[in-house]
This record gives C-alpha cells, structure tokens and sequence, in this order.
C-alpha cells in the first residue's frame, strides 16, 4: 500500500517544473530520481496562434487519478505529479506535465511514459487550433501512433 | 437523463449539454446515438460517423453496446487529443 497520493491538477494557469519537483522532494530521503516530461505547445512552422484546449470538468481529474493510480500499482514510485492545462495556450507554453519520483530511475522514466501514453488516449481533453492568419481553425485529430504507443502497456 | 457534447460533437449539436427524456426502446449507447442522430441536420451532421464517436456514461468511458442502465449522465465526444 502506497503511502501517498499522487498530485493531480487541471487548472488554467501555467506552470513552474522546478516548483513542481521542489514540492515532490521537498523533506524526502528516499527518493533517488525524478523524471519530467513537458509537453509544449508548437506554432507548427508558424500556422498556428494558439491551441485551446477543451475538457471534460470531473472526468477529466477522475481519469487522470485513475490512470496514476494505475502507474503506481505497476511500479514502484513514491510520488508523481500530473498537471493538464485548459483554455487558450499560445506556442512556447506548456500545455502538461508528468513528474514521477521513485528509488531508482527505470521505473520513473517507465512510469512517465505509461502515464503520458495513456493521458493522450484516455483522458477527456480535445485541442482546437487557432491559425496565425486569423483563420477558423480546426480540431486537432487523434493519431493512430498515440493509440498503437498506448496498446504497447497492455497486461496480457 | 443529461447528456453531454465535447469538441466538434458539441460544435455540430449546437449546445453543450441538455436535458431529455429517453424512450423505453432506447436502451444502450448506440440505439441513444441513433436516436438522437435522427433529431436534425446538426445531430446528424454529428453521429454520421458513429464508429468515431466515444462515449462515457457517468464520467467513465463505455463502448457502444454498453447499456443505459441507471446512469444520470451520459457525453459524447470525439477521440481525445490532450498532453
């Protein structure tokens, strides 16, 4: 049984890595490595303005603590962190983060990976672009590799 | 029972969410996705790919077939695109 709960957050805000890591490890000896992974948000050769990242209020945290919680039960982590930004992104802006702390460093990358593999397929956000030219943009579709990276966690 | 659009199924529906009343014949995901479909252009415009749509029936996911049951609140959306 794991002594902690992992650290969720949908908010608009952006947000600070070395904060986020700082309060991971804050009063901590047992930690011995953190992976972060943060996903930016591109100008795609300068097409677009801005993202606006839509979701589903309460499915959306529900999913992504059921996804960390998964994560925690395959690997041996002692802490993790997820934040998911909503509403208008511009390039260079982070849109997520995922933070995993454990003893050794295998099962923080392995774990961080997992939990991004499974964010982009199961957690309830939809972006929307917004084209530099001022034109309408249009829904951003899923792709078949984020399905395919997803599969690739599945228990037999 | 409420029901919910996310993404381009809430831009072609025409609204976020409402209110409506099931009929009895309607008992899983996909007779309530042909149901609503054959409301008007928007609804259609919407499900006329069905096999596209996902769904989640009190904010967890369901496949199609899944049965209305007792659920209170029910979304349809498009494959998700967030990290």
């Amino acid at each position: 049984m794991k002594a902690w709960n992992p650290n969720i957050r949908v908010q608009r805000d952006a947000f600070d890595l070395n904060e986020e890591t700082r309060r991971l490890v804050e009063g901590r000896g047992d930690i011995g490595a953190t992976v972060a992974f943060t996903g930016w948000c591109r100008d795609e050769d300068e097409r677009l303005a801005a993202l606006e990242l839509e979701h589903y209020p309460g499915m959306a945290e529900s999913e992504i603590a059921r996804i960390a919680n998964e994560a925690a039960e395959r690997w041996p982590l002692q802490g993790l962190t997820v934040i998911h930004r909503t509403g208008r992104i511009a390039p260079g802006e982070p849109i997520v983060l995922v933070l995993t702390a454990s003893a050794h460093r295998q099962a923080a990358f392995e774990a961080a990976t997992f939990l991004m593999d499974y964010l982009k397929t199961r957690a309830p956000f939809w972006k929307k672009e917004h084209a530099a030219a001022g034109a309408q943009g249009d829904w951003v579709g899923a792709k078949g590799s984020d399905d395919d990276a997803a599969k690739r966690w599945r228990r037999a | 029972m409420k029901v919910r659009y996310f993404a381009w199924v809430r831009e072609r529906v025409g609204h976020a969410e409402e209110e409506i009343d099931v009929p009895a014949d309607v008992e899983s995901v996909a007779d309530l996705i042909g149901w609503l479909s054959k409301r008007d252009e928007g609804y259609a415009a919407a499900f006329a790919e069905p096999t596209v749509i996902r769904a989640a029936i009190d904010q967890e996911h369901v496949e199609h077939d899944a049965a209305l049951g007792n659920g209170r609140e029910i979304a349809f959306f498009p494959p998700m695109t967030g990290g």
